[in-house]
């Protein structure tokens, strides 16, 4: 390389840049900073995108026309049944895509680098799960237009529909917290994502998503009712197909608040012992 | 004299076990390049890593620019770029895209961030890749970018973490005089190596670093003192004879030969005529050696003047880096062998 000597004098426009923001301001320009950036990664790979929609549209047609007619659900069709808990179970495992992401982060030593940086100590994390709640609006608008393809249809109102839509995206929100904890414990992105699935197995496959409940063996009830896939499933049901509705939603945005309120605190305990 | 960078007494353990820092001190005056020369293990990256706040120190004291590395850590990471040994960069953002995301987490204003992008793109001959993703680079190409990234936010301290470690020869002497004029326009550099040729080319002075302590620092002419501007390796058949040889031998250079398994080590001033006389001694003995090569002095031999033994690998596993690489841990004396013939060792 034959350099020009660029004159790099001590740095003034950094510091006088970072002294005149504030703080917060500067917590939050970090953090969209982070979430643009995987954004824009997701964008390269749009292959990655491609085939984790393909997965839950399998599950659409397998549950619709495969399994859907020996289930018998209590008025109403299948599909209507079936189309909460596969918006659940999509966003759900759609929110592995935060230990995976993280995993890597670590891996090729970009965290490393993050931690020599003057950013807000946040923005790794909030900037990742950011990024994932933006990706999940996206696959829920896909499975929404999936949906009405294979004839679900709001039974109830637009209004409802979308305050369904709003529970299933912060449900999401709050698993993405515990999947940061599993991407920041493991040893590498495929660890991560294998480590990931037995978590989320027994809770969607044990829960009202495809089944009612009242078919299950009666040990397993009370578990697939109470955890909170059976509490945002239902409720998620009921804004959408109707049915009573207020006691699950408090129910399920309870759940939602408790779990971001104890998995962010470790993700970010656990960030900060990492390397 | 300012000192850009201090260290004092710092201590690191890893898992209770192994001591990565031994008590490390050492200072680089304002605008000089300082050199942490050791094998793998040593404890070069534990100390880079302190000194640019990702670690804290169990016992010891560093500062930056004045600021302590534990308590003003803000401060000192508003004043210095780190590029690690393992290229840390997103492989699905372009160049430019990199470049941008590291100054405005600098919180360099908008344009600024866009003209330095182009500017370290422009001066690491990274301009016509600029808009493609990494996944199209090269390893040199990764190593420039990283370093370019580094740059940004025109850091007053530079912080190079092994910078040529699996670089081709020609990129190498191309980051070597990037670092070079980068010292003319005031930077501070530490930089760690492996290369005794390295810390010579580049440092004004350098440390020598062996399980997690400084066992020797000055300028590299004083470092070199001493130990020959050339090595002459005569490889034997067996210890035994080498052991002899070695005997044979003394009085051919300025120090005495030393013997490493079969091979003797002599270290001379004079090459060819050195060579001649340690043919003659051979010959005259009816000793025919296995190889006979003639070499630059490496980091093996200033462990030999300094220690009278090979450098030697720790257990590299605790301080490697976290993407677990772990570069050092498939046998040491391999390695060292790579590194002294300056072949790339990654």
């Amino acid at each position: 390389m034959t350099t020009q000597p660029t004159a790099l004098a001590p740095s003034a426009t950094a510091t006088a840049t970072a002294a005149s923001g504030t703080r917060l301001g500067w917590v939050v320009a970090d953090a969209l900073t982070v979430t643009k950036r995987n954004l824009i990664a997701y964008t390269r790979i749009p292959e990655s995108l491609f085939f984790s929609s393909v997965q839950p549209i399998m599950f659409v047609l397998l549950f619709r026309y495969v399994f859907g007619g020996a289930i018998q659900v209590g008025g109403g069709s299948y599909v209507n049944f079936l189309m909460p808990g596969i918006f659940v179970q999509t966003v759900a495992f759609g929110a592995i895509g935060t230990s995976i992401g993280l995993a890597e982060d670590l891996q090729k030593g970009l965290i490393e680098r993050f931690r020599a940086l003057p950013m807000a100590r946040s923005a790794v994390l909030a900037g990742r799960t950011l990024a994932d709640l933006v990706r999940n609006v996206l696959v829920f608008v896909l499975m929404t237009a999936v949906g009405y393809a294979v004839g679900f249809r709001i039974q109830t109102n637009v209004i409802a529909f979308l305050g369904g839509a709003a529970l299933v995206l912060l449900f999401s929100y709050a698993l993405s917290w515990g999947f940061a904890v599993i991407g920041l414990s493991a040893p590498n992105s495929e660890t991560a994502q294998v480590m990931s699935f037995p978590v989320l197995f027994p809770l969607i496959f044990a829960s009202p998503a495809f089944v009612p409940v009242h078919d299950m063996p009666g040990w397993l009830r009370p578990f697939a009712y109470d955890q909170p896939f059976g509490r945002v499933i239902e409720a998620t049901r009921a804004l959408m197909a109707g049915g009573p509705t207020a006691s699950y939603v408090i129910d399920a945005v309870i759940w939602c608040v408790a779990l971001l309120a104890v998995l962010a605190p470790i993700a970010v305990w656990r960030y900060r012992r990492v390397g | 004299m300012t000192m850009a960078i201090e260290a004092d007494g710092l201590e690191k353990t890893f898992g209770g076990i192994v001591r990565a820092l031994d008590g490390v001190s050492f200072a680089v005056p304002s605008g000089s390049i300082f050199g942490l020369l050791g094998p793998n293990g040593a404890g070069k990256t534990t100390a880079v890593r302190i000194l640019t706040t990702i670690l804290a120190p169990d016992r010891g004291v560093a500062r930056v620019l004045g600021y302590d590395v534990v308590a003003e850590a803000g401060a000192v990471r508003r004043s210095i770029g780190l590029a690690g040994q393992y290229a840390a960069v997103d492989e699905n953002l372009t160049g430019r895209e990199n470049l941008a995301m590291v100054g405005r987490l600098n919180h360099l204003p908008r344009q600024v961030t866009a003209r330095r992008a182009t500017e370290l793109l422009e001066q690491f001959h990274l301009a016509d890749a600029g808009d493609r993703t990494l996944k199209t680079y090269s390893g040199g190409m990764r190593r420039r970018l990283d370093v370019a990234a580094a740059l940004v936010a025109q850091p007053s301290v530079l912080f190079l973490d092994e910078p040529t470690t699996g670089l081709d020869p020609q990129s190498r002497i191309d980051l070597w005089d990037t670092i070079e004029h980068l010292v003319e326009g005031g930077t501070t550099v530490l930089l760690t190596t492996q290369y005794l040729e390295e810390a010579d080319r580049l440092a004004h002075r350098v440390a020598v670093v062996d399980h997690g302590r400084v066992i020797a620092e000055g300028t590299p002419e004083e470092l070199k003192a001493g130990m020959g501007t050339t090595v002459l390796d005569i490889g034997m058949d067996d210890t035994a004879t080498a052991a002899k040889v070695a005997q044979l031998l003394s009085g051919v250079g300025p120090k005495e030969p030393s013997v490493v398994g079969t091979t003797v080590e002599v270290p001379i001033d004079d090459g060819p005529r050195a060579a001649m006389e340690a043919l003659r001694r051979l010959d005259q003995q009816g000793l025919i050696p296995a190889s006979f090569v003639l070499r630059e002095p490496s980091l093996d031999d200033v462990f030999l003047a300094l220690t009278g033994r090979p450098a030697e690998d720790l257990e590299a596993g605790a301080v490697a880096p976290a993407d677990g690489r772990g570069d050092g841990r498939s046998g040491g004396r391999r390695r060292r062998r790579r590194a002294r013939t300056g072949e790339v060792a990654s």
